[in-house]
């Protein structure tokens, strides 16, 4: 198990391989589609953004309500590919360095992560009442008006993931389902499945 | 004629969308311990392991299984000697919702418009279905459904002469296309026949099913047995992450359909399948 901290460089980052079990502690920002548009349009726009992602980490989830004297509600990730018309410009000009959702990313995200040295983690897809318990401190730090999706300032203990995509491209799923790949994948081939009848 | 108050109702809705949302039934718990057991990739054993957890974790702390508490899916079976009480059924129905999630904490994941996008803030309405059958009661089944899988599901109308093997490859193009971010180990429910929106509901009942239960004609259930093996054979795995355990089950439903027609709806369900039932 690596045990790594925030915000990232590019020394702890290029150590980290794709299928690494990993433990993070520090400080996650999170942010979904509405957050990563607002980001992207205030910067485009040349105004000040609300939030450093300077060697920070992003965190795709829309946690659940936290009940009375707790943190945050359960707070698993959301699918990664929804953010990636954003992702570019969030690495290449404002510094993004880690993510943590769940799922494939376009190839673009893919190139951008090679080319700025970036990591693209994933953490376990339902798994949000224990993810939560890793969760210290919550704090709304910019577009409160979105509620779930707005964007929170987390500080974490011992949060598990997994690298998803390592700085050199390599990817968790393709390495780890090649290795137990029985039948052809019939997806975009057209092509019949192996013992037709 | 039996009468049923709709506030009875409300109640009833209020309290099985925190128990769905917070509790997994006894053959999910069963079929996961199973799959432990034949998982072969150690990464794989460890997602388990931790969805296990999580699972137990919730239903003693009564956090949400998943932050995303999804969509209000409500079946109700209605029996046709059954009068609704005091108000509107659906009225009724969608106050369980709104005071189920706001009084749960769930995550109120409904926006009013599919384009403008302006959250309810209460995560109603619900998709209701209802079914009149004989008798005197009312049955409820709250099922809510996240996103990630439902956005991975799929629908087909097959010409008849592509038969079983068309319906296969639809399947597992579904599932492949679905990979890992339907958060698998997930359950495959497959509305096979009937038309276009009829498979489609036979696809989401499918899901209620008790997990490792087969469809009685043994044609389906042979087909289901045949798909379950080719989909724990792609190697996706717990997560994506590479394995034995794709699916947990699959599970299809069949209706009569038009001599032209063989529609498969195919509905993926995460390993967060989680429905509550209750009979007023
Ligand atoms: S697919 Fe299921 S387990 Fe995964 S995030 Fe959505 S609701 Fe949760």
């Amino acid at each position: 198990m690596n045990r790594i901290k925030t915000p990232l460089d590019f020394e702890t980052i290029r150590k980290l391989k794709a299928g690494d079990q990993v433990s993070l502690s520090g400080v996650l920002f999170t942010g979904r589609d509405a957050a990563h548009k607002r980001l992207v349009d205030t910067y485009l726009a040349g105004q000040e953004l609300p939030v450093d992602l300077r060697g920070q980490v992003i965190y795709y989830v829309g946690p659940c309500p936290a009940k009375p004297g707790k943190v945050i509600g359960s707070a698993g990730p959301t699918t990664s590919i929804r953010m990636d018309p954003y992702t570019p410009l969030l690495v290449r000009e404002l510094g993004l360095r880690g993510m943590i959702g769940k799922g494939h990313r376009s190839q673009k995200v893919v190139d951008v992560i090679k080319e700025e040295g970036a990591i693209y983690f994933l953490t376990i897809g339902g798994a949000a009442a224990l993810l939560a318990q890793r969760i210290k401190k919550a704090e709304v730090v910019a577009y409160p008006e979105f509620g779930p999706e707005a964007i929170y300032r987390l500080e974490v203990e011992d949060f598990p993931l997994i690298v998803g995509v390592d700085s050199d491209g390599r990817s968790a799923y393709d390495e780890g389902q090649s290795k137990y790949r029985l039948i052809h994948s019939v997806v975009g081939s057209g092509e019949t499945l192996e013992n037709r009848r | 004629m039996k009468e049923i108050h709709v506030k009875d109702i409300t109640e009833t809705v209020e309290k099985l969308c925190i128990e769905a949302c917070t509790t997994l039934g006894n053959d999910w718990w069963q079929t996961m311990d199973k799959a432990v057991s034949q998982e072969e990739s150690t990464l794989g054993k460890d997602m388990l392991g931790i969805i296990r957890e999580n699972a137990k974790l919730a239903a003693s702390t009564g956090e949400p299984i998943c932050q995303d508490t999804g969509t209000a899916v409500i079946f109700l079976e209605m029996g046709q000697e059954v009068r609704i009480a005091g108000g509107n059924l659906y009225h009724a129905i969608n106050e369980g919702v709104h005071r189920g999630y706001t009084n749960g904490y769930l995550r109120k994941s409904v926006v009013s418009d599919p384009l403008i996008r302006k959250n309810t803030g209460d995560n109603t309405p619900a998709i209701i279905h209802v079914d009149i059958v004989s008798g005197s009661d009312l049955k409820i089944t709250v099922a809510p459904k996240g996103a990630g899988s439902e956005n991975s599901s799929g629908l087909k109308m097959l010409k008849p002469a592509d038969g079983e093997d068309g319906v296969i490859q639809f399947v597992m193009e579904v599932v492949e296309a679905a990979g890992p971010n339907a958060c698998p180990p997930v359950v495959v429910g497959v509305g096979l026949g009937g038309n276009l929106e009829k498979s489609a509901i036979l696809a989401k009942r499918s899901l209620l099913r008790p997990l490792g239960k087969r469809h009685p004609q043994p044609h389906i259930a042979k087909l289901e047995e045949e798909i379950l093996r080719r989909i724990n054979s792609t190697g996706i795995g717990p997560q994506g992450l590479g394995g034995r355990i794709t699916a947990l089950d699959v599970h299809i439903e069949t209706y009569p359909t038009h001599i032209a027609s063989l529609p498969v709806a195919v509905n993926i369900q995460c390993h967060a399948s989680r429905h509550a039932e209750a009979v007023l």
